[in-house]
């Protein structure tokens, strides 16, 4: 039981961690700009991708530099000739941008980089593993990934509370026009945020990458998730995002540990379920099997019970 | 009193040709396809037409027409299929008496069912939320589609044979065009509903509230309760889309549910026009098209659908049939002839400029997934060496010169059309 629930919390964490690098970005994008970024997810795989490519040519290290730079510079790119232009048809325009603008790095990562999984691994430094209890093995890369999001995390904390950028972008996500009265380019802002957001997304995507696998299919896993995240966390809220990403990463993992269901414990009160029945699918599924869709079943809780999010100030 | 009466029956029959007289025309060809295309193919391509068309003007009766934008609506759609294929299959199990025509209506159930459930919640705002809930709820049900397996069978499927159900004055629906007319009738019945439905003071006030939320619930109506009801009736008309789907293919899976397909319907509202009744159609259909024609040509299809959808979003967000409807009154003012000259001067440098962009990621898709020692590809009725430097060069210089003549030339004709557009409203030339 407690290797259960060490290795589950370890995990948990690095899986949470890794949502919030995401989440923190898009709920960055949202606040400030209205725009729910549905291409974030592709962003994160494009991080991914181009780092192995880097890779093949210099090694693990400098790819975990070059590739957030240059999806940054790919997403303020975006931001500047794709989503500005989109602006002036409504919000609904440039969430359909987007949503076309995922549909097509989907593609073009299949055209270029085929539709296998490819071969994108971790340094040898940390292949190994960290530590050993109860049999089970710790894999020092997951410890990796750990320090670098937790390091994001500082680092964006310290800026959006402590420095005169994050002053600027605060001011800029409640009044916009007053900003640009004060003197300062929001439309400047808006793509700085947008490709730092991009930067990060991709950030997560290099560290993901050897650790769940470089495929196509890898934004498609994790974006509605993110989602998710920030409306549970309250949408635009960075500490929400934070509970609900470190939330839902627990829940997913330990969910997958616990091989119980509905229909055990009718047993173990007493109760004799027909396995075979017409409803038998609601309480002979388990635990484990239900934890992919424990996201979308807190999303809904949530919706009808706390329609603001946990942290967040406007309702949904 | 009798001249009122009077009054009102001469005024009423021409106006019922000027109402049904538009759907006469489509009915005559719906009708006679069948004879007109021969083939098992044509036919089957059809059917999937008809299935796209219902449940593309249902996702548009949220888009469009309530300001919904929804990543979740295949939720709707496979859940009526599921219900209607269990249907058929108790049906054929000899537990209930009803006729395959009738099954669709388990679709409508599950679709409306299904869409109160989901509606009840997550209509509170529409814009960006919606579309996120939308999308947790879409996903959500994909996902249990595959966990659930006594109700959804999990990755294979729930499979029916509807030749096995009762027989509908001896029909019994066991090729492609009697499924075809089976279809044909639903598709009728649902759009027609569907344009009655936008009519009304509720599909009125689902544009009020799409356009100024605010004003409406100022006015006393309630924002959340018309969203609520055209996301319901919505939902119930993509179950009969998904039954349809049931019935055409005889299996339902996952696919059917999942964001794929909640992604494709997005795709053929925005192409065809969300401002229009007749655009989701004009998109079903065409998508439905270029999908089964050139899947067989070429495997990056679903790229270039992908280039044309962002394309609209960007450049034309009225879609297709905006773009038609644009030259409506310069067309009714007798002016397209002054639009044909600097059109086909902007035509040719697009059309390079296409061929280039095909040919450069056709070369590009042969070289990242050709065999070792390929390297010919044939595009354009032409082989290609997709190895040399000049194929590359050729395909790139056609790009950018078209691109780069096509972008110079743009503002006059935009110029010109604005002229024909301002001829066409006030009879003088600016």
């Amino acid at each position: 039981m407690a290797e259960l629930i060490i290795f589950s919390l370890l995990h948990g964490l690095v899986y949470g961690l890794l949502l919030f690098m995401l989440a923190s970005g898009l709920t960055l994008i949202f606040s400030m700009m209205g725009v729910l970024n549905f291409a974030h997810a592709s962003i994160y795989m494009l991080g991914a991708y181009v780092a192995y490519t880097i890779s093949q040519y210099v090694g693990f290290w400098p790819g975990l530099i070059i590739a957030p730079v240059v999806v940054g510079l790919f997403g303020a790119l975006v931001e500047r000739y794709g989503l500005r232009h989109v602006h002036k048809y409504g919000h609904v325009a440039e969430l359909i941008f987007t949503f076309g603008l995922a549909f097509l790095i989907e593609e073009f990562v299949q055209l270029i980089w085929g539709k296998q999984t490819v071969g994108y691994h971790e340094p040898a430094v940390l292949a190994v593993p960290l530590f050993e209890m109860y049999g089970q093995t710790f894999p020092a890369y997951k410890a990796f990934m750990l320090l670098v999001s937790v390091a994001i995390f500082i680092v964006l904390l310290v800026v959006l509370t402590r420095s005169r950028v994050g002053l600027i972008i605060n001011a800029a996500i409640t009044h916009p026009s007053m900003v640009s009265m004060l003197g300062h380019n929001v439309p400047m802002v808006f793509m700085g945020v947008f490709g730092v957001g991009s930067a990060l997304a991709a950030l997560a995507g290099v560290i993901a990458g050897p650790s769940l696998g470089t495929s196509p299919g890898m934004a498609v896993l994790l974006g509605p998730i993110v989602f998710v995240v920030i409306v549970v966390g309250g949408l635009g809220s960075l500490i929400g995002a934070f509970v609900a990403s470190l939330l839902i990463g627990m829940m997913t993992t330990f969910a997958v540990a616990i091989d119980y269901s509905f229909g055990q414990f009718f047993m173990d009160v007493g109760l004799n379920m027909d396995p075979d029945g017409v409803l038998s699918d609601l309480y002979t599924v388990t635990i484990a099997q239900l934890g992919p869709i424990m996201p979308y079943m807190l999303l809904v809780l949530i919706l009808i019970f706390r329609p603001t999010g946990l942290f967040g100030t406007r309702e949904v | 009193m009798s001249n009122i009466s009077n009054a009102m029956t001469a005024g009423a029959s021409p106006s019922f040709l000027r109402r049904y007289g538009m759907w006469l025309i489509p009915a005559i060809v719906v009708v006679s396809l069948p004879w007109l295309l021969t083939s098992t193919v044509a036919v089957a391509v059809l059917n999937q037409m008809g299935i796209a068309v219902i449940f593309t003007v249902a996702y548009n009766m949220m888009l469009g027409q309530g300001g919904m934008l929804s990543f979740g609506h295949a939720v709707y759609f496979g859940l009526g299929g599921y219900f209607a294929i269990h249907g058929v299959n108790m049906i054929s199990d000899g537990e209930w008496p009803i006729p395959l025509p009738f099954v669709p209506l388990f679709g409508a159930f599950a679709g409306l069912a299904f869409g109160a459930l989901f509606g009840s919640f997550s209509t509170n705002r529409a814009g960006t939320v919606f579309a996120m809930i939308s999308l947790g709820l879409g996903e959500m049900m994909a996902s249990s589609s595959l966990i659930f397996t006594k109700f959804s069978g999990g990755e294979e499927g729930i499979t029916a044979d509807r030749t096995e159900a009762l027989p509908f004055f001896g029909v019994e629906f066991t090729t492609e065009v009697q499924i075809y007319y089976l279809i044909a009738f639903w598709v009728f019945l649902a759009v027609f509903l569907m344009y009655r439905f936008s009519r009304t003071p509720i599909g009125r006030l689902a544009n009020a509230v799409r356009d100024n939320p605010e004003r409406a619930e100022f006015l006393g109506y309630s924002q959340k309760w018309v969203r609520f009801i055209s996301f319901t009736i919505s939902g119930g008309f993509a179950g009969i889309a998904g039954a349809l789907f049931a019935l055409n293919y005889e299996i339902v899976t996952e696919e059917t549910v999942n964001a794929l397909t909640s992604g494709v319907v997005l795709l053929q509202a925005y192409i065809g026009g969300v401002g229009f009744f007749a655009g989701p159609i004009v998109g079903a259909v065409i998508f439905t098209l270029l999908q089964t024609l050139m899947s067989n040509y070429t495997e990056i299809w679903a790229l270039y659908v992908g280039l044309v959808f962002v394309g609209t979003v960007m450049y034309a967000p009225a879609g297709l049939t905006g773009l038609i409807m644009m030259h409506v009154p310069v067309a009714m003012a007798g002016r397209m002839g002054t639009l044909t000259q600097p059109y086909a001067r902007i035509a040719l440098p697009a059309l390079i400029c296409a061929i280039g962009a095909i040919g450069f990621l056709e070369s590009w898709h042969h070289l990242s997934a050709a065999a070792t020692g390929e390297f010919e590809m044939h595009i354009f009725w032409m082989t290609f060496d997709f190895t040399s430097p000049i194929t590359w060069f050729v395909f790139s210089a056609m790009f950018l010169g078209g691109l780069w003549d096509a972008r110079r030339v743009a503002p006059a004709v935009a110029d010109t059309y604005g002229n024909a557009l301002h001829y066409a409203f006030t009879g003088e030339d600016q």
